[in-house]
């Protein structure tokens, strides 16, 4: 984006003491405000009581593999990318118990945990994992067999974006057309500006209650200054991604690539260990644990993540389907950028790159994608 | 008098440090509720000789209905006495790294057996033992094993629970990773380059070192697909040392036959580690 685009109108300007009454009046409204803050050497989600949890002054390294903290001498709290968590952890949680069953005087009662999930807000959902949510919401609730799991925790939930003005190292979201500016979706939508002029955020409403809790922060309009600023700040953004995807139709190159070498050479790479699944905001996969107590009277079925990378996964009669890491990793990838079209309508894709860093042996997508696109260019050019 | 309908269980020690067995004595909450559901027959470690039903010998007379083994085969005695007990048990299952997979003391099978026994002993003929420290499945058919150094208090519950109801227990071959996620610790390799063999290390433990910050030591032994020449690249890039990650391959479960293809593991000694340089 240029800078002579003219801003859209609209929104008003708060200060930090603005931000920090968002988080009031997000509480005193009874949600559960959850957004970023500093623990364990890195930007993790987690309830924030206030907003003097959310990560001042801290920015981050990203590489393939690697996640560093960084201070910032600007004070900023979101110039920095996606964190070790996305919001499917509140939204799809990794342990849900489903059910618990009881056996009393040789009757079996059954009863459904519906217990009622707490009203979310997150604060500070980027453009990617907007886009993240969107697909998830496609995928658990808009079949014929909706998830009441993630439904009722979705349904309830207010969304505060914020838009990308620091890309990550690993970023790739203006790839995969998801980014850095905020799509549709959020209640609120934030773009920080840190200058000459002070500390301050651009917000916008985009629902009844996001305009409702609007009114209620300290602010003043939105000059057009500050709103130039703002989208000059997200399209220099959109200008510093540290990633790229092959510029090719994935969903094809993931289609014609199912026997290219490259598979064998990420396998002998990858641990199989399940980390990129994990961190992806789009991976859904649960299996069901049901357990017993001791006396056989108790029982309790529970829902947890599970992965493609894992054996029992694919276990059937006679064993796994997918034995080799090669199929496995070749499922998982191909199902993200490939057949996800197939299955729900888009890539499972979103480009935050959380895959990237959190694979303990730096596997990058990317490069990856990238490598099977030469391939297919290698093997057009030579004889038939 | 009625028959007792519970099923019976005995426990069994062999070249161990008995701690998996407390693991059993640990299940504060539940050891009473298992009493109720189960008859302990045999478990030396829990009964003084006097009010034993059966007298404090080594190997019972049975039949048990579970067997719970600890320990590795260390002697011909033991070799004689686990296909007695295979024998004598319904059910078999292995109970921690020694059982499963040889244990600390299979150290012993990368080296020359002659040599400890001499420089450890004050008189080492008094000392009858084998030249390698073996699982239980090395010598007998096991119906389930469970991992770690010690096992997982919660684990063992689940495999008894099961027994019990007559399911298969839910117990994963998956990484640690798996449970480092679920519970929400940040990897400790990519954040602070602290080295970790969680990536091919069983679960189980509910990923308990790293939520301290401390790089998985892998007491429970290989996951169900472990990329070691893969991990062992991560490990020097995160600065370990080639002594170094011979060591920590080479603890409680050394003789994994999953740990030996690996480059470098395989040597009988760990390189840069020089005869002369102390007591082994």
């Amino acid at each position: 984006m240029s800078a002579s685009t003219l801003p859209p109108a609209g929104g008003a300007v708060i200060g930090t003491d603005g931000l920090a009454a968002l988080v009031d009046v997000l509480r005193a409204r009874g949600y559960t405000v959850v957004g970023p803050t500093v623990r364990d050497g890195a930007i993790v989600l987690q309830e924030l009581e206030s907003a003097a949890q959310l990560p001042y002054g801290w920015g981050v390294d990203l590489e393939a593999g690697r996640y560093r903290l960084r201070s910032r001498t600007d004070g900023a709290a979101f110039a920095n990318a996606a964190g070790p968590q996305s919001w499917k952890t509140f939204l799809h949680p990794a342990r849900v118990r489903q059910w618990t069953a009881e056996r009393a005087g040789g009757e079996l009662v059954i009863e459904a945990d519906d217990t009622a999930p707490p009203r979310f807000a997150f604060l500070g959902v980027r453009s990617c994992d907007l886009r993240a949510i969107a697909v998830q919401d496609r995928v658990l609730t808009a079949g014929p067999h909706s998830d009441p799991v993630y439904r009722g925790r979705r349904s309830g939930a207010f969304l505060v974006a914020v838009e990308c003005t620091e890309p990550g190292g690993t970023c790739f979201c203006v790839s995969m057309g998801t980014g850095p500016a905020a799509g549709p979706g959020y209640d609120l939508v934030l773009t920080e500006l840190v200058d000459d002029e002070g500390h301050r955020f651009w917000i916008r409403a985009d629902s009844t209650e996001g305009a409702e809790i609007l009114a209620e922060l300290p602010g003043e309009p939105a000059s057009e200054a500050v709103r130039r600023s703002a989208v000059d700040a997200v399209g220099s953004a959109a200008e510093r991604m540290g990633r790229t995807m092959p510029d090719t139709d994935l969903r094809r190159l993931m289609a014609e690539t199912l026997e290219a070498p490259r598979w064998d050479d990420v396998a002998s790479r990858c641990l199989t260990c399940g980390n990129c699944t994990m961190v992806c905001p789009t991976c859904f996969c649960t299996t069901t644990e049901d357990v017993t107590d001791l006396t056989g009277d108790h029982a309790e079925r529970w829902r947890v993540w599970d992965v493609c990378f894992d054996l029992d996964f694919s276990y059937l009669p006679g064993g796994p389907v997918r034995a080799s890491p090669r199929s496995r990793y070749r499922q998982w990838l191909t199902h993200k950028l490939g057949t996800w079209h197939d299955q729900f309508g888009s890539s499972g894709c979103v480009g935050c790159g959380r895959c990237i860093v959190w694979c303990p042996v730096a596997i990058d997508i990317t490069e990856e994608a990238a490598a099977l696109h030469d391939w297919t260019r290698r093997t057009e050019d030579e004889p038939r | 008098m009625e028959p007792d309908p519970r099923p019976s269980l005995a426990v069994w020690k062999f070249a161990s440090c008995d701690g998996c067995q407390l693991t059993l004595l640990d299940c504060e909450d539940e050891l009473l509720p298992l009493t109720d559901r189960v008859r302990i027959t045999h478990f030396l470690e829990m009964s003084s000789a006097e009010d034993s039903r059966e007298p404090a010998t080594l190997a019972g007379t049975g039949p048990y209905d579970l067997s719970l083994v600890e320990g590795s085969i260390t002697t011909v005695e033991d070799v004689r006495r686990i296909h007695h007990i295979r024998r004598i048990s319904r059910r078999l299952v292995t109970i921690g790294a020694c059982a499963t997979a040889g244990g600390i003391q299979a150290l012993r099978n990368f080296a020359d057996v002659e040599e400890f026994r001499a420089a450890v002993y004050a008189s080492p003929e008094y000392i009858a033992t084998l030249d390698t420290s073996t699982p239980i499945s090395a010598q007998v058919p096991v119906d389930f094993e469970l991992r770690g150094c010690p096992i997982d208090r919660g684990q063992l519950l689940e495999v008894l629970t099961a027994f019990l109801a007559g399911r298969k227990p839910n117990i994963s071959s998956h990484s640690v990773c798996f449970e480092c996620k679920r519970r929400g610790t940040t990897c400790i390799t990519v954040a602070q380059g602290v080295p970790c063999l969680g990536p091919v290390t069983h679960a189980g433990c509910g990923a308990l070192c790293p939520a301290y910050g401390r790089g998985c030591y892998g007491c429970f032994g290989p996951m169900a697909t472990p990329n070691l020449e893969a991990m062992v690249r991560e490990l020097r890039h995160d600065g370990m040392t080639e002594r170094d990650i011979v060591r920590v391959f080479r603890t409680f479960n050394a003789a994994s036959p999953e740990y030996g293809p690996v480059p470098g593991l395989a040597a009988q000694e760990a390189p840069g580690t020089p005869a002369e340089e102390g007591p082994r």
